[in-house]
């Protein structure tokens, strides 16, 4: 295993009476690409500026490569930070705010521009060299910050939703970009997003955070698959959350009486319990069945268009409206609004949550 | 996020946390003690007894208060009578200044209204033109006034070639004048705060308005003017604090017959009066009426952020 | 077509913008237009002439005024310094320094100069000098103008740092600068047009100023503006209908490069 970058033990942080962080414990490893998940609001944001050293924290402890560095202020800290809207310096040229962190660090001057030239060529701005941060245009500012914050050879590089200001064509241009760019540099990047689809496509491991608290740390694929509670399934992707009764959970495998009485045994995540429950299954993961031969049985209460896929809407004879995603194609079966229909899914694309 | 990052205010969190009271030093120590310790100073003067051409004998005394209210003397042996001179230019001041407040509201706020409804560029310049003679020496604009009404003045002097008028009017060292003088002064102190909230009036309440069937007088008296009152009562306090202790204007203009506070208060320190406690009271007796209307200001304020 | 109703306009508010101006502009100007009569009386026009400006500078009176200017400028130029300097740091710590102790005070304090009624501070400084035992002259004159224009250095210095994001300063801590090094590097740079602005503002109001210094001078001592009000008790005479153009000027230029600065500032953002 590799070793861990940044540790954070028992972290709260609070401002006043109102608790941003609780009690979060994290490792990020070297060299990885850490995704920080959650809503606006979360304390995502809070976090990153809490390794920066902009917040001081209330109580816990940050280890960077084994150095508590809670105590340090930000300009003795190596790591630099990305910011949201960049924070170029408006009176400094592109050169001059790339050298800036570097003649702060004792740098000559001929070091500090050498550096900056290779900076420049790793984000393709050579030629921008001399221009005032006003008159780049959003991507190549958010491209000047990238050079300006990894200049220094940081040990972590922390990005505050980069890529937020971009529009949508470019954002997924820069997200392969950054990816590359950080197996290129080797450097670990912490990156703080509220989109998901970002934090599937380009992170090494993901932390869920939601009301100051991680829900769950794991690669995309775990997070998306196997999410541990209701927050992480509704929040990662879409999902239907079907009410069942709970008879028995063991060996990680759960026992349970699906709405119209069936019985249904798939993975359980660590901590449900028996009694009332959710189960969540993908739309993409359910089928359309014959009515009264299947799992579950409803009408179709509508049709949305969607473009590559349909989605149609289920309303289960208890009210409960679940949601089919199935592909536009020409041999597909769809079936139409007000025709009752049974849906089938398979145990391993079940998954009986923790509330 | 956003919202919360704004209020990092905990001493560690801000840029320069912990220097707060560091950097405010000079500004405490210089506005305390050449300001708040010289006006707690002369409170203690206002209670000594006078000396003769300037300055204070060490001695408790009422003597100042009393002659600014009583004739003869409070604790003296005949029962005492109010004395009205003082009150009377008391009066006379605030009167002047409540004058020179209404008209400046009756120009000032059509003007602010033009100023702030132009469009962009044209609006800084026209506030520019607004905001000179505010920064021209108020002395300066206190003698072209002077200069200007005069009874052999340009004023006159036009009146007359024009066949409007066959005498000179008199103008100068009456009421009237000190009036044009305050109104001249101060005029800027109204339109600006005015201005700057009818800025951001937002004016599809007008719309609203005017969708209800609203008169554009109506729209200005029920929607415009108590959203943009904030402004105009700035604009009010901001004409008539000064205006009440003004000196230049009912000197230059007003002459002996028309005192107000501000020279009555010259007069007994560097005129022939000499009284310094007695000036000392009297601008005691100004900086609470002033403090008054402030407080009434601050209050009114309070409420209206807590709408 | 159905004429388009705007809302923003209100029968006579043009009228009355104009008279406003007028009423502001018309004593100045004519007092200006005064000072170039060739003309001993001063009401009756007896021709163009510079004579009244020769006057100023070379007439019999002109010594005293001289002095008086060089007084004037010295004290402006010394009080605008320090009340600039000590308004930004007042700033930095309103706007910079998160929560310390007497913050809730401070911001009254530095607007108490605006408060307190002229003549009242006037007062109220010739007595605290006096009771000190501090002869009147040059430095009563300069510490008593240092109070007054630190809330007017301090309204632009302010305006132009609220509008400067704390991001950039934490940007440089980020990248190894010390707080002092964000102050100067970063903080102090952006906030350049706003401590212009605040300078020249507190030089035209130290100028100006006359009810405080007069109180103040001590005996010998004159500025401009006192030696102004001095001769216009023995009435106004050409020489000084020149010299208030001279001033006028003067403030005119200052408050334009003030806004000028203040807009440039602006631009680049």
């Amino acid at each position: 295993m590799r070793d861990i970058a940044v540790d954070i033990l028992d972290l709260t942080k609070k401002y006043g009476t109102f608790t941003a962080l609780r009690n979060v414990s994290l490792d990020i490893r070297d060299n990885e690409f850490f995704t920080l998940l959650g809503p606006s609001g979360c304390g995502k944001t809070t976090l990153l500026r809490c390794i920066a050293g902009f917040e001081d924290v209330t109580t816990g402890a940050i280890r960077l490569y084994g150095e508590d560095i809670a105590d340090l202020p930000p300009n003795k800290r190596p790591v630099n930070t990305v910011f949201q809207n960049y924070a170029l310096f408006p009176h400094m040229n592109v050169t001059q705010n790339i050298m800036f962190g570097l003649l702060r660090l004792g740098q000559s001057d001929a070091q500090a521009r050498a550096r900056v030239g290779e900076v420049l060529e790793m984000v393709q701005l050579t030629e921008f060299a001399t221009r005032l941060p006003a008159q780049l245009s959003g991507g190549q500012q958010q491209r000047v910050a990238l050079a300006r914050a990894l200049a220094p050879n940081p040990k972590v590089l922390l990005l505050d939703e980069p890529l937020s200001a971009l529009d949508l064509k470019l954002r997924q241009a820069v997200r392969l970009e950054l990816q590359q760019l950080q197996r290129e540099t080797g450097i670990t990047f912490v990156f703080v997003t509220h989109d998901q689809e970002e934090a599937l496509t380009m992170s090494d491991r993901i932390a869920v955070i939601a009301e100051g608290h991680v829900q769950q740390v794991g690669n995309a694929r775990d997070i998306y698959q196997a999410p541990v509670n209701r927050f992480v399934a509704d929040f990662i992707g879409e999902t239907n959350l079907i009410d069942v009764e709970v008879r028995d959970v063991s060996g990680g495998m759960a026992t349970c009486d699906l709405p119209g009485g069936a019985a249904f045994t798939c993975p359980a995540a660590a901590g449900a319990k028996a009694g009332k429950g959710h189960l969540s299954v993908r739309p993409e993961r359910m089928t359309f069945a014959k009515a009264g031969a299947a799992l579950l049985s409803g009408t179709v209460a509508r049709h949305v268009f969607l473009g590559t896929d349909m989605q149609v809407d289920v309303r289960l004879s208890d009210d409960e409206l679940l949601t089919v995603r199935v592909q536009n194609s020409e041999d597909s079966h769809i079936p139409e609004p007000g025709a009752a229909i049974g849906l089938n899914f398979e145990a391993g694309a079940a998954r009986l949550l923790v509330d | 996020m956003a919202g919360l990052l704004k209020k990092t205010n905990s001493p560690n969190n801000a840029v320069y946390g912990g220097l707060g009271g560091w950097l405010m030093l000079p500004a405490w120590a210089v506005i305390g003690i050449f300001l708040v310790l010289p006006v707690l100073m002369m409170l203690v003067y206002s209670f000594l007894t006078k000396e003769f051409r300037g300055g204070v004998i060490w001695e408790f005394s009422m003597a100042a208060y009393d002659q600014f209210f009583f004739d003869r003397g409070l604790f003296g042996d005949d029962p005492p009578v109010i004395e009205w001179t003082y009150i009377t230019i008391f009066w006379r001041s605030i009167w002047q200044a409540a004058l020179a407040t209404f008209f400046c509201l009756i120009i000032g706020f059509p003007t602010a209204w033009f100023i702030a409804t132009r469009a962009g560029k044209n609006r800084s310049v026209w506030l520019f033109l607004i905001t000179i003679p505010y920064w021209v020496n108020l002395l300066i604009r206190t003698i072209s006034m002077k200069f200007l009404i005069r009874d052999t003045g340009p004023l006159n002097e036009w009146l007359i070639a024009s066949g409007l008028i066959s005498e000179p009017i008199h103008m100068i060292n009456t009421n009237f004048a000190v009036q044009l003088g305050l109104f001249y002064s101060y005029l800027p102190f109204m339109v600006l705060p005015i201005y700057a909230s009818v800025e951001r009036y937002n004016f599809a309440l007008s719309e609203a308005a005017a969708d209800l069937y609203a008169s554009r007088w109506t729209t200005l008296r029920r929607i415009i003017l108590p959203t943009v009152r904030p402004g105009i009562i700035a604009g009010c306090i901001l004409v008539f604090v000064p205006s009440l202790g003004a000196f230049l204007a009912p000197d230059l203009l007003g002459g002996a017959k028309n005192f107000m506070i501000g020279s009555l208060i010259e007069e007994q320190f560097k005129g022939n009066a000499g009284n310094w406690p007695f000036g000392a009271a009297a601008s005691m007796i100004l900086l609470s009426m002033v403090l008054i209307v402030l407080t009434f200001y601050a209050r009114a304020q309070g409420k209206e952020g807590a709408r | 077509m159905a004429r388009k109703i705007d809302l923003r306009r209100f029968p006579g508010f043009l009228p009355m913008t104009y008279l406003c101006l007028f009423l502001l502009y018309a004593p100045l100007i004519i007092v200006m237009i005064y000072s170039f009569n060739e003309s001993q009386s001063i009401t009756n026009w007896g021709g163009f002439s510079l004579r009244w400006y020769g006057e100023v500078f070379w007439g019999v009176e002109s010594e005293k005024f001289k002095a008086a200017a060089i007084h004037s400028f010295i004290i402006a130029i010394t009080a605008a310094t320090c009340s600039t300097c000590i308004a930004t740091l007042a700033a930095t710590a309103m706007l910079r320094a998160g929560r310390f102790r007497g913050k809730g005070i401070s911001f009254a304090l530095i607007n108490l100069p605006l408060m307190v009624p002229e003549i009242v501070t006037a007062v109220a400084t010739l007595i605290f000098f006096s009771a000190i035992g501090f002869t009147t002259g040059i430095l009563t004159i300069l510490l008593s103008h240092i109070v007054f224009c630190i809330p007017f250095a301090y309204l632009p210095i302010a305006a132009r740092m609220q509008g400067i994001e704390e991001v950039y300063e934490q940007a440089a801590q980020d990248l190894y600068a010390t707080r002092f090094q964000a102050f100067k590097l970063i903080l102090l740079p952006l906030m350049m047009p706003g401590i212009i602005s605040g300078f020249l503002l507190a030089f035209i109001i130290s100028l100006d100023d006359f009810i405080i210094t007069n109180f103040v001078k001590g005996a010998g001592i004159e500025t401009l503006p006192t030696a102004i009000f001095g001769s216009v008790k023995q009435g106004i005479k050409p020489n000084i209908m020149a010299i208030s153009t001279l001033l006028l000027l003067v403030s005119v230029v200052f408050v334009t490069l003030s806004w000028l600065v203040g807009r440039m500032g602006q631009n680049r953002k």
